[in-house]
This record gives structure tokens, C-alpha cells and sequence, in this order.
């Protein structure tokens, strides 16, 4: 592994006196499914938003950049330039577009150009058809694919809104508790795609569900954050091993340690 | 037409809207003149119905904003209110003399009346270009566009949203209704402009020829209404639809979807302002007065009782609202003239509480109704469960 693809360092972020995040280092490279865990307030969902834009760090560097190119400074940038540059999220709670049909949320999401002229002259060329169709199969909402997004069930949601991330596919995705809502099956389901996902795209998870880590975290990399910085970072067992996690999180979570 | 970004049969819907809104208004432009001529229709309910036709456009440049954007704005007739003054003043100059000072023999620089009376000697530089009606056709488009991009450029860049936006816009509009009401700004002070004579040579005032110039009028402005739902239904289609009514739903996923959602936005309101600008330019010659009065709070916020009575979010509602409530009004202030605010209160009230998607969604709520009544046990569950058409 060489060059990190997105580069997170000393960066602090406080609200009102509350320190969301404080003085955090992490590193992804490329091609890597990082999973990061952390009991509530341990400042996971602050730390996707300084990430793409959405907060503005107090201190620190934000960075973006295979080896290749130069890499950019995040900072500077908001919410939409730094989706162009390839880092897609997936929020928390999912939020598709709720009045539009499936297959408007994937048209929406899918790669190409985002400006206001070439919008109004846009017209769905027969490959993008055909990538919507085969993220449809995907995500299995084929069926579903002219039903108002809205009336989706939550599992279903979540899942439209990662089709939508790979639909923009993006060289980094960002996925916010991607199993919250779903059942056992649903979720493993989502555990499977994630993994396959690695290699090709560089991922960072966020999530709760123990058993839904330890599927996606086999021989990948987990970040346990606590109060707003890097408590531990490791393989899932060393990480459930330590006793500083123990103490600040899986001791006294409802997940248990099993 | 087809749809560039559709995949599936929902749009059938959404052409049916459009196939009802054109076949009504080629009526209308047909029927309407020539009942008219034939002396059926009076002089004065024609030119009433061509006024009519005008607020339509004031509603859709809301319903554009308010209904497929989600943005709220009570600045709509600001921007009729400048087309209409930017027309005016090539009317104004038009009157020459046949004004009353020119006709006591007391106007030789022949200046519109107001500026005689002002004690004015001169034509203000800024009026000359006006004497041509190609200048004046153009500034009805360009100087309520550039105040929209300009106003709706900063508003936008910093993400003003919601009811902040609405109270800017409301302000933007209160402030240029008081800067209308000043002389010096020699536009006609709280007078406004009046006492038309011409348009493109033909009379608008004459016993014999006025009516004709009044049919000329509008069949002009019942295409124009026409013209404009066309390009509003054409938008729906495109993928610039779709992004607009997402920055509705959910402005933050569009954000983050890498879509600049300040650019969508600025777009739309600078589209929106013109339509009412031109709105506001054919009302003008027909209703034969501008003044500020047409820009105070209540006129933007009765364009927004319109939308909301027809529906928004639709083409057709906001045609239904416009000329529904200002024939109602019509009515009501001859046969209770005291109670029309109270009227107009109540149907937006019963609107907002009963009918939120406004008369056009009045069908499809019967229908649902008839059936929920009808024995057929699995109804509501279909109904469920159907997949739904992204928006009637």
C-alpha cells in the first residue's frame, strides 16, 4: 500500500464548545473496506461530514488524492466539488428522493455531467440504461424500478441509496450505517455487497450491528473512535481485544462482546 | 415528445395534463375574439379574460418556484410589475399629442403628462431608448432577468432557504414598491402610468378600433400562456425537471450528488421572473394602468393563494387558480363587496386544510372516496401497493 487516497490529519472540530472531533488522524488507501465503530457522540457522522463538506474542520488537512494526481485539499471545497472528485455518501438516515420513481433516484445519481445546460439537453444514452438496469439488479429493485421511492420499505431504502452512491461511482464511498433497518438476511446481503465493492472502490463504514462488522471486517481494518479521536485501529479481533475498547464500548454496549 | 430521462408509462399522465391545458387555451384564443366581434362576449369581459390570462403567467412563474422548486417567493410581482412598467414607458412616450398638456398647448418638449406636471423640461436620458418598442420588448425581459439573477446570485450563494427566502423576496418587492411611489425616480410616482393611446400604431382607446387592438391582445397573450406551458411542460421532461423537484424533496442529496443546487435554483428564478415579466407587459395595454400598488405584499401573496387553490406543482393549477379566484373576485366585489377578503381567506384555508394539492386534485380525491365507499374489499390495499405515478 502506497499512497494514502484520503488523508485525515490533526484535524479538530468543535460545536459550541462541544468537541466533536479532536485532533483526528486516519489514513485510507486504496482499494481498502474500513470499517469505523464507536459508541453514540463518539463523533463517526461529524467525521463523514468534514470529509465532504458539509462541516469545515477548526484545524487540520483534509486530503484527497491518488498517487497519480496532485491531491486536493477537501477544506476548500463544498459539498458538490468534492463529489466530483469521486467520494460519495450515503447518509445515516437514507434519503432518496422520496416523490421520484427508483429509476429517477439512479438517473439522478448516475455519473456524468452536473450542470444546469447540459441538464435540460440531457438524454439517457442506451449504456447508461443499461448500467441503471444491471445497479437495479443489483440492489433487487428491478421490480420496483417505476415505484415512488418514497413508498419503499426502509431495508429497500437503504439499498436504493447505495445504488444511487454506485451509480455516481465514486472512487471513495462513505456509508453511514448501511444495515440500520434491515433484517438478518437484508443485512448480510449488504455485508456481501460492501466486500465486493473493495478493491475497486475504497470504503469506509460506519456501523453498530456487531455482527454485520465482524462479516464486512474479516481481514479488514477497524477504527474504533471515542470522543473524537482514533481510540485503536485493527484487525477486528485485536480491536475486540483491547481493553480500552472493552471499556469505552463493547463492555457496556447493548451488542455485547460475546 | 418524448421523454429523454423516462424509462416507463408515467408520463402518459403528465402528457394528459399538458393535452388539456393546450386544447382549453387554443379554444379560448379561437372562441373568445370571435364571440367577441359578434358581440356575445362584451368589450369588457373580453378584456377582463385577457387580464386573467396575464395572472396566469404570475402564477405559474410562482408555481415554477414554489410548486416544482420548493421555493416560496413573494417577490413575483415585483418582476410583472417591472415588465409591466418597461412596456409602459414606450406606452407613455406613445401618447405624444394626444396627452392633455399637449393639447392645452403647454407640453412642447411632448413629455408623458406626469413629468409635465412634475415640472420636468426635458425627457430623462434613460427614457429616449424607450420610444423604440424593440428596446422596450427587450427590457421587459432583461431588466426583471438581471434583478432576479442578481438578487437570487447572492440569495442563493448564501444558501438562504425557507421562509428566510420568502420574507427577502417579500422585502426585495416592498422596498422597490416604495421606490416606485417616489417622483423623482420619474416613473409615475404612485400614480403610475396611464391614459394609454397606441400600441405598434394601432389605438387602444378608440371606440371603433380599440376593440380590435383588445382581440389582438389577447390571442397574444392567450399563446404566450400557451407558449409558456409548453416550455413549463417541456422542463418537466428533462432531466433539469428531475433535479429541480429533487432540490424540493431533499436539497442536501442533490448536494451531495454533486449537482451545484445554487445554479439550478438561480436558474429557475431568473425563467421565473421573466415569465411574470412578460405576464406583467401584456397586462399593461389591456388592463391600461401600472402602478406601484401592483407591488405591494398583498398582490405576491394572493399569486401564491392562486397556486396553492388550483395546485401546485401542476401546470394547470396554477391557470385553474389565477382565473378561478380573479373571476370569483369579480363577482364578489360587486355582489359583497365588503366580504371578499373574508372569502378569499376562507377558500385558502379550506384549501390548505382539506385540498393541499389544490381543485386539480379534486378528481382523484372523489375518485378514491367512490372507491374506498364501493364493496370491492381489496381497494385500499391495491391502492397501496400500486406503484405510483411520480406525481399527478
Amino acid at each position: 500500500m502506497s499512497h494514502p487516497i484520503l488523508s485525515v490529519e490533526d484535524v479538530s472540530k468543535t460545536y459550541d464548545g462541544f468537541k466533536a472531533i479532536t485532533d483526528l488522524t486516519f489514513y485510507l488507501f486504496p482499494g481498502e473496506l474500513r470499517t469505523v465503530i464507536g459508541p453514540n457522540g463518539a463523533g463517526k457522522s461529524t467525521f463523514f461530514d468534514l470529509i465532504t463538506g458539509r462541516a469545515r474542520p477548526d484545524k487540520g488537512k483534509i486530503e484527497f488524492g491518488a498517487s497519480t494526481a496532485p491531491s486536493q485539499d477537501l477544506t476548500k471545497l463544498n459539498e458538490y466539488e468534492i463529489n466530483r472528485l469521486g467520494i460519495g455518501r450515503k447518509f445515516q438516515t437514507p434519503s432518496v428522493f422520496v416523490e421520484h420513481s427508483v429509476w429517477h433516484n439512479l438517473v439522478l445519481s448516475l455519473k456524468g455531467s452536473r450542470g444546469v445546460f447540459a441538464s435540460l439537453f440531457h438524454r439517457l444514452s442506451s449504456t447508461e440504461r443499461d448500467r441503471i438496469d444491471e445497479l437495479l439488479k443489483l440492489i433487487r429493485l428491478d421490480g420496483k424500478r417505476d415505484w415512488k421511492a418514497g413508498l419503499l420499505a426502509h431495508g429497500e431504502k437503504q439499498w436504493l441509496e447505495i445504488g444511487m452512491l454506485l451509480a455516481q461511482d465514486p472512487k471513495v464511498l462513505l456509508v453511514d450505517e448501511p444495515a440500520a433497518g434491515m433484517s438478518d438476511e437484508e443485512t448480510h446481503r449488504t455485508g456481501e455487497l460492501l466486500l465486493s465493492l473493495a478493491g475497486k472502490h475504497s470504503l469506509v463504514v460506519i456501523e453498530h450491528d456487531m455482527t454485520f462488522v465482524r462479516q464486512i471486517a474479516r481481514d479488514n481494518p477497524v477504527t474504533v473512535l471515542h470522543q473524537g479521536h482514533v481510540l485503536c485501529e485493527g484487525k477486528f479481533d485485536e480491536v475486540q481485544a483491547n481493553p480500552m475498547v472493552r471499556e469505552v464500548y463493547l463492555g457496556r454496549g447493548k451488542h455485547g462482546t460475546r | 415528445m418524448s421523454s429523454p430521462t423516462s424509462s416507463h408509462a408515467s408520463f402518459g399522465a403528465r402528457h394528459r395534463e399538458f393535452l388539456v391545458v393546450g386544447v382549453l387555451l387554443a379554444l379560448l384564443t379561437v372562441v373568445f375574439p370571435v364571440l367577441n366581434a359578434y358581440g356575445v362576449i362584451s368589450n369588457f369581459t373580453l378584456t377582463l379574460w385577457g387580464k386573467y390570462l396575464c395572472y396566469a403567467l404570475l402564477g405559474l412563474s410562482v408555481d415554477l418556484l414554489w410548486g416544482y422548486t420548493g421555493l416560496l417567493s413573494l417577490g413575483q410581482a415585483l418582476f410583472f410589475s417591472l415588465g409591466g412598467y418597461m412596456l409602459g414607458m414606450h406606452l407613455m412616450l406613445l401618447i405624444g399629442p394626444l396627452g392633455s398638456y399637449a393639447k392645452a398647448g403647454q407640453n412642447p418638449a411632448g413629455l408623458p403628462d406626469f413629468m409635465v406636471f412634475l415640472g420636468h423640461t426635458f425627457l430623462p436620458p434613460f427614457w429616449r431608448p424607450f420610444n423604440s418598442f424593440g428596446f422596450a420588448a427587450v427590457m421587459v425581459f432583461v431588466l426583471p432577468g438581471l434583478l432576479a439573477l442578481i438578487f437570487g446570485f447572492l440569495a442563493f450563494r448564501s444558501r438562504i432557504k425557507g421562509v428566510y427566502f420568502s420574507i427577502l423576496t417579500q422585502a426585495l418587492t416592498y422596498a422597490s414598491m416604495i421606490l416606485f411611489f417616489r417622483n423623482d425616480l420619474t416613473m409615475g410616482g404612485n400614480n403610475g402610468f396611464t391614459d394609454f393611446k397606441f400600441i405598434l400604431g394601432h389605438s387602444l382607446d378608440d371606440k371603433i378600433t380599440g376593440p380590435a387592438t383588445m382581440r389582438g391582445l389577447f390571442v397574444v397573450s392567450s399563446v404566450v400562456l400557451l407558449l409558456v406551458c409548453l416550455f413549463c411542460h417541456w422542463l418537466n421532461g428533462t432531466k433539469f425537471g428531475l433535479v429541480r423537484q429533487a432540490i424540493r424533496d431533499g436539497e442536501n442529496r442533490v448536494l451531495f450528488s454533486g449537482y451545484a443546487t445554487a445554479h439550478y435554483k438561480l436558474f429557475i428564478f431568473v425563467v421565473a421572473a421573466m415569465i411574470a415579466a412578460i405576464g406583467g407587459a401584456l397586462f399593461v395595454p389591456q388592463a391600461g394602468i401600472i402602478n406601484p400598488d401592483q407591488m405591494s405584499p398583498a398582490k405576491s401573496i394572493e399569486a401564491v393563494v392562486w397556486v396553492a387553490v388550483g395546485g401546485r406543482g401542476t401546470i394547470i393549477g396554477p391557470i385553474i387558480g389565477a382565473i378561478g379566484i380573479n373571476a370569483l373576485r369579480s363577482w364578489a366585489t360587486h355582489a359583497y363587496p365588503d366580504s371578499w377578503l373574508i372569502i378569499l381567506g376562507a377558500i385558502f384555508l379550506v384549501v390548505v386544510l382539506f385540498l393541499p394539492g389544490g381543485v386539480v386534485s379534486l378528481p382523484a380525491k372523489l375518485t378514491s372516496l367512490w372507491r374506498r365507499r364501493s364493496p370491492a374489499p381489496s381497494a385500499p390495499a391495491v391502492a397501496v401497493t400500486k406503484p405510483a405515478p411520480d406525481r399527478a
